[in-house]
């Protein structure tokens, strides 16, 4: 994994039918390898820029550069997102079906065309490094959610991101296990991954952010380091 | 034509462009392709009970002596009661003979022979109902019972009585009439003969109740083949071939004899068949013996008729799954035409009758040249028809993933197919199968429609064989084994299959 630098500029975005815009001209910057948070009130258009960021929603204007990757504005610049930059979503959505190895190797070897052998060896490896090498086997419903977490770090991570994003990373926790997502976050930094994590945690964001953006109804407000 | 033509193997042609001969066809194929329904019964045309596996009566020695008579050899098709000129219509089969009613009016569909028999309709009542319907001006206001169709209920309607019809075999209408919920029953003399007379506790009036012709049926301008029936039945009644089998049936009667010119006194002869249906059926045979000595002979029967069920079951699936597959695909993920269409042809597959499209497919196509085969015409009728179910079955278990699912495939990399392919599919198809096995279960029942367009399925076998053998309660029980064996194993396969695909569901032990 290589990290890379998240440059955003002049990202817009409006809901279907909305009167205001959800994101409004937002443009930073996240040096590659650094851990950046984006805070603000709920409705301030955090996840709305994470779902861009991650080429879920199709943005109005502005660029998204992962790197030397430049996605554009539009439905097929969104698409360009998908596999390079990894999302940890807020409900985790690891696939019930399949086991945490089978989690962790499905896009590896149907969208990268990665041996099984290799993928699992490679797999097995994220799941040690997560603390999850015994449960390699077990279906997501045995997990608890610090667990699937991890497994849903583990499969992203699986793609070889250059960038990988969390949504609201400790909404669905234990409130005194919370720290153990701090130490999850220096495992992925170690690895060289830049992320990008929004929370409404701010305390949280604090102790491990490099740069903290803060949103204000789809405008960035401040960056205050 | 050109859809003909598209209809590739499946589909032939249209076989008899008006003109062509018949009757050099059947001398050509060497064999008289005539259509009948066993589930009338004795003494036309029906199993033997003593052999169910074959096929006996009046008409059929009358069908084989006809067909010598040509140079041919009999061969019967099956074909339901009041679709009989329709299939002939459609090339089903060269004739119909099946106590078919000389009337005008169906003299615009088919040819008719020359009468072969005469019938007068004949009352029958419980004997011991003292205010039962004795003359045709009693039974204004009584229900009686009779045949949906036929001369006897025009004449019961015309009298103003409260006419009961029932589309079953002619046993059901004398059982109800012993049971007290008809008063009376009209009929043919040969049905009230064989079905009515020959329970001790019913009646049968001579009376002037009126009378019916029965006659041949040929295509529509098939005058060379209806002549050479008309000399064939002539040499029959002439040589006296014709009488002996009359009254081997014990069916000699004066009317007949008036019709064949035919004056010599009665013979006396013996109704050996008559007797024999007498000692089969007459009295009802204790279980045990029915077990022994009857069940066994009708099982390759219903062998026969669970194999074709069986056939017809999975043919249909096979067509309904990658159907209805689609259809949910389209409808759920489809751009907005393509939705509509899905959901258009679902809604109509789903408004209308199997029984309706069923009879569109086989008789309404061949009007734009594209004649099916049964087999075919029924798989693809029900396979069409489940399609529909089918797909909104899927269409559920697609809608009971989340949709965060597609999102975090998506989000890995994955396109929308495979995201189907890995993720969705795997998970809707667990949701998809109660709903599904049913629905295959539905479709086993349903196949028994297909007796409309000439196969002798599980339920046509039964029915058959009810009416021949007067027996409805035992060979249901029977019938209703073998449909248990048919979807039983199918639901246990399901929920095995169920259950390894929720393989994850289960909570740590």
């Amino acid at each position: 994994m290589t990290a890379a630098a998240v440059t955003v500029t002049g990202l817009t975005h409006r809901h279907r039918g909305a009167a205001a815009p959800t994101l409004d001209d937002v443009a930073f910057t996240v040096p590659a390898g650094a851990l950046a948070a984006v805070v603000g009130a709920s409705g301030s258009g955090k996840t709305t820029l994470l779902r861009c960021l991650a080429g879920l929603e199709v943005p109005a204007r502005g660029t998204i550069a992962i790197g030397a990757h430049t996605a554009a504005a539009g439905r097929s610049g969104a698409a360009t997102l998908r596999g390079r930059v990894g999302l940890v979503f807020q409900t985790f959505e690891l696939f019930p079906h399949l086991t945490v190895l089978e989690n962790c190797v499905l896009a590896p070897i149907t969208v990268r065309r990665i041996a099984r052998a290799e993928a699992e060896t490679a797999a097995r490896a994220l799941l040690d490094r997560l603390g999850l090498a015994d449960k390699a086997d077990a279906h997501p419903q045995r997990l608890s959610g610090g667990q699937c977490q991890r497994v849903a770090i583990a499969r992203a991570l699986a793609m070889a991101p250059a960038c990988l994003l969390y949504d609201e990373p400790t909404s669905a926790l234990d409130p005194a296990r919370k720290g153990e997502v701090l130490d999850v976050l220096a495992t992925v930094r170690a690895g060289g991954v830049t992320q990008i994590v929004v929370s409404h945690d701010e305390a949280l964001v604090a102790r491990v952010a490099d740069h903290v953006f803060r949103l204000d109804a789809g405008r960035l407000t401040a960056e205050p380091r | 034509m050109a859809l003909a033509l598209a209809g590739g193997a499946w589909a032939t042609a249209a076989e008899s462009p008006p003109g062509d001969d018949a009757l050099a066809r059947i001398q050509a194929a060497g064999e008289l392709r005539w259509g009948a329904d066993a589930q009338g019964g004795a003494p036309y045309v029906f199993q033997d009970p003593m052999d169910p596996n074959h096929l006996i009566g009046f008409e059929v020695e009358l069908a084989t002596a006809l067909a010598a008579e040509l140079g041919v050899k009999a061969r019967p098709v099956q074909g339901q009661w009041d679709m009989l000129l329709d299939l002939l219509g459609r090339g089903d089969f060269d004739v119909a003979l099946n106590g078919i009613e000389v009337a005008d009016e169906k003299l615009r569909v088919a040819g008719l022979t020359r009468p072969y028999y005469v019938a007068p309709e004949r009352l029958t009542i419980r004997r011991d109902d003292a205010n039962a319907p004795r003359t045709l001006a009693d039974v204004r206001g009584r229900a009686v019972g009779t045949l949906p169709g036929s001369l006897a209920e025009r004449i019961l309607r015309r009298a103003g009585a409260e006419v009961r019809t029932y589309d079953g075999g002619q046993n059901e209408i004398y059982a109800d009439l012993l049971l007290g919920r008809t008063d009376a029953v009209l009929l043919d003399a040969p049905i009230s003969l064989y079905y009515g007379e020959i329970e001790p506790a019913l009646e049968g009036i001579a009376g002037d109740f009126g009378e019916v012709r029965y006659a041949i049926a040929v295509p529509l301008g098939e005058q060379r083949l209806q002549a050479a029936l008309d000399a064939a039945i002539g040499t029959l009644a002439a040589d006296g071939r014709l009488r002996a089998l009359y009254e081997r049936w014990g069916l000699w009667n004066p009317e007949t004899a008036a019709l064949l010119g035919d004056t010599r006194p009665g013979s006396g002869a013996v109704a050996e068949a008559l007797e024999a249906w007498r000692t089969a059926v007459g009295k009802p045979l204790p279980l045990l013996e029915r077990l022994r000595d009857r069940y066994p002979r009708v099982l390759p029967l219903f062998l026969r008729g669970a194999l074709l069920t069986l056939a017809l079951s999975f043919v249909a699936m096979a067509l309904a799954v990658p159907l209805g597959v689609v259809l949910a695909l389209l409808r759920k993920y489809g751009a907005a035409p393509v939705r509509w269409l899905a959901t258009a042809y679902i809604e109509f597959v789903r408004g209308t009758p199997l029984l309706v499209q069923l009879i569109m497919l086989y008789f309404g196509l061949p009007e734009l040249g594209v004649t099916l085969d049964p087999f075919v015409a029924g798989a693809l009728a029900l396979g069409l028809n489940y399609a529909a179910a089918e797909a909104e079955n899927y269409r559920a278990g697609l809608e009971s993933v989340p949709v965060g699912q597609l999102e975090a495939s998506w989000s890995l990399g994955l396109s929308t197919l495979q995201a189907l392919r890995h993720v969705i599919g795997p998970q809707a198809v667990r949701v998809a199968i109660p709903p599904a096995t049913n629905d295959f279960i539905a479709l086993l029942k349903d196949s028994s429609l297909v007796s409309l367009v000439t196969l002798t399925e599980l339920t046509k076998t039964y029915l058959n064989l009810a009416n021949a053998m007067r027996d409805h309660l035992g060979l249901g029980l029977l019938v209703a084994l073998w449909y248990l064996a048919i979807g039983l194993p199918f639901s246990w396969l399901a929920r095995r299959a169920e259950a390894r695909l929720g393989r994850h569901l289960r909570t740590a032990g």
